[in-house]
């Protein structure tokens, strides 16, 4: 029986979930504005944005703490 | 015996929401019974909730396969999972969209933007104590004020003054609508 | 005061109006409501107790033991793996015959790993010397807490007591209660007078000191004459409840068995489903009972007996197993009477019985295929 590894059967298989459909709100950012000071980079909890400031809404839950962290307020947080 | 499910995301309040529900029908002079149904507990996963109410002491204990109501606070769910699933013939459906959607079955179904309600009076995208007002609206299963008062006292002070204006408003967009 | 509320809940107001002095608790899914809500009490001031946050379930069930010890009454609770770990020490607390009542929310061992229902965890502790009785619902829940401490505190048993709700299915479901009046409890249970051996600084004693071989028979002994007791004991303090409170409990329960062909026997939470379907069935025709039991520690034999003598066959239905030799509730039932029966291992680890997994287990048990046989409901095949 395959019961063995029970729930999780592979590993790493988390990055199948994407957990962008959870967002109500969705960050954008206006990349004039950015000054490319990388605290968004460094603040998202889920690695969500990459070294071009490109964000990965696969994965993005839309928590806002970019936007919040952001120095000259660059990103929006917009209604999905 | 009524059956009710919900289905959310943990986090959106689907437990607490079967809880008030069942709650509101027992001051409505009805017996009640609220279960969860929890995978992993973490926030943002499916979860299920499930109401049962009845004229009579309720004793059966198993998950709802056979709703009468399905009710759904969010809409991307639908993705993962079949929220129509066992769903009784007269059944209704209560989804939390902008948009109406389109079932392809001859289902009765409402749609309520929850989350626009909830934002505009609550300031956090919770939409249960919504869902319920609309449920309240589309059903005679439970009545807006039982619903209104236990949502109160679920939610002491302005949170529940709060909570029971979003029932209210989403109650009288239903039922009048 | 009828109030919608959890088993979990139900079971920390119990525990409120039993005035515990001395709550050691450790949280563990899905018990882990209960400690908040007795936290809550104690911080709120509704309830006196000392209120030990312990760093593990073997402390919880340590500091238990000291604090009764000392001859208050004591109160905690726990599940699956945190009654494993506390396994060391429920000896110790039977056979020091402290009278600590418990909450045990049921819940499946590891591994594999999993947070729901099954019943595994008490009943690996059925030997260690504690009454276990299994609640169908949140009343009973409530209501088992209140007597326990009055049939563990009396003097002829002094033995500790195990109430048993079916986690998440009992724990996390909320359901019309009625809590009772603190003064109608109190009238029922009065404070805790211990009368025999306890620590006093005014008169200096050893407990838990070690036997020898020529004392140690004799004090499991007096332990196996206690449990057998308590079958009385329990009876009367039922009774007694039922006087001032109206509802009427026994060591197990008839449901419909008086001319039943077919019986089924089982604990807990099941029990209701079981009583629906056979409430819908019995409208067809068809003659089937069930026989809860609720005292599954002190174990109701005669009860049982007198409860499936008349019945053709009966259905014994496990949330647990022991490998190689079945479910343990029905090895005990063979072993002691003389009965047609059939073994159903179900439920473990959560999985939903439905009323159809109900139905197919009385069509079984009405027409087995072989005898003896153990039947696991719902088992997915192999791939």
């Amino acid at each position: 029986m395959t019961s063995i590894g029970a729930t999780v059967k592979e590993p790493g298989s988390s990055k199948n979930y994407k957990t962008g459909s959870w967002r109500t709100f969705k960050p954008i950012l206006d990349k004039e504005k950015c000054i490319d000071c990388e605290n968004c980079i460094l603040f998202c909890p889920e690695g969500c944005i990459n070294k071009d400031y490109d964000i990965d809404y696969d994965y993005c839950k839309g928590c806002g703490i970019c936007a919040e962290e952001c120095p000259v307020k660059a990103i929006k947080m917009e209604r999905e | 015996m009524i059956e009710i499910r919900f289905h959310g995301r943990g986090g959106q309040g689907a437990v607490t929401a079967a809880e008030i529900l069942a709650k509101s029908a027992f001051k409505d002079g009805k017996y009640c019974q609220a279960f969860p149904f929890f995978g992993p507990e973490r926030k943002g996963a499916p979860v299920m909730a499930f109401t049962r109410i009845a004229d009579d002491p309720i004793r059966r204990r198993y998950q709802v396969y056979n709703p009468d109501y399905v009710i759904v606070l969010d809409e991307t769910i639908l993705e993962a999972v079949d929220v129509l699933s066992g769903l009784k013939e007269k059944g209704k459906v209560l989804i939390n969209s902008k948009n109406e959607i389109d079932f392809n079955k001859n289902i009765e179904s409402y749609n309520i933007d929850a989350t626009g309600i909830a934002l505009d009076i609550l300031g956090v995208p919770i939409v249960n104590t919504v869902m319920l007002g609309a449920f309240a609206g589309a059903t005679n299963v439970v009545t807006a004020d039982s619903i209104i008062n236990t949502t109160k006292e679920t939610f002491p002070g302005k949170i529940g003054e709060k909570n029971a204006k979003a029932v209210q408003v989403a109650y009288e967009k239903i039922k009048y609508r | 005061m009828i109030k919608v509320i959890s088993a979990n809940r139900a079971l920390a107001e119990a525990v409120r109006l039993a005035r515990p002095q001395v709550i050691p608790v450790y949280p563990i899914t899905p018990q882990t409501s209960i400690s908040e809500y007795l936290a809550s009490f104690v911080a709120d001031g509704d309830l006196k107790a000392e209120y030990i946050r312990v760093e593990s379930e073997h402390s919880a069930i340590s500091a238990a033991v000291g604090a009764s010890g000392t001859g208050v009454r004591t109160f905690t609770a726990t599940s699956s793996q945190g009654l494993a770990l506390m396994h060391e020490i429920l000896f110790a607390a039977a056979g020091l015959r402290n009278p600590i009542v418990m909450g045990n929310a049921n819940r499946a061992l590891s591994a594999p790993l999993s947070i729901w229902n099954d019943q595994q965890d008490s009943i690996s502790q059925r030997d260690s010397g504690w009454m276990q009785f299994f609640a169908e619902n949140a009343q009973e829940a409530l209501d088992f807490v209140i007597q326990a401490y009055k049939i563990s505190e009396n003097k002829d048993v002094l033995l500790p007591s195990m109430i048993c709700i079916d986690g998440f299915i009992l724990t996390h479901t909320v359901e019309p209660v009625n809590i009772p009046d603190q003064e109608d409890v109190d009238n029922f249970l009065p404070t805790y007078q211990p009368k025999h051996a306890y620590l006093d600084p005014k008169d200096p004693m050893s407990l838990g000191t070690f036997t020898d071989p020529d004392y140690y028979m004799e004090a499991r002994y007096d332990m196996e004459v206690a449990m057998e007791r308590a079958k009385e004991v329990i009876r009367t303090v039922n009774k007694e409840f039922e006087e001032v409170f109206g509802r009427k409990y026994d060591l197990v329960e008839n449901y419909r068995c008086e001319d039943a062909e077919i019986i089924l026997v089982a604990m807990g939470s099941i029990c209701g489903t079981i009583k629906a379907v056979i409430d819908d069935l019995r409208e067809k025709g068809e003659k089937v009972g069930l026989l809860k039991v609720i005292a599954f520690r002190p174990f109701p034999q005669e009860d049982i007996y007198q409860a499936v003598k008349n019945a053709h066959r009966i259905a014994v239905l496990d949330k647990n197993i022991s490998f190689s030799i079945g479910g343990v509730l029905y090895n005990e039932i063979k072993a002691k009477i003389d009965v047609d029966a059939s073994s159903f291992i179900l439920g473990l680890g959560g999985r939903d019985v439905s009323p159809e997994d109900i139905i197919n287990i009385i069509k079984q048990t009405r027409n087995p295929t072989e005898p003896d046989v153990i039947t696991w409901v719902g088992l997915k095949e192999e791939e």
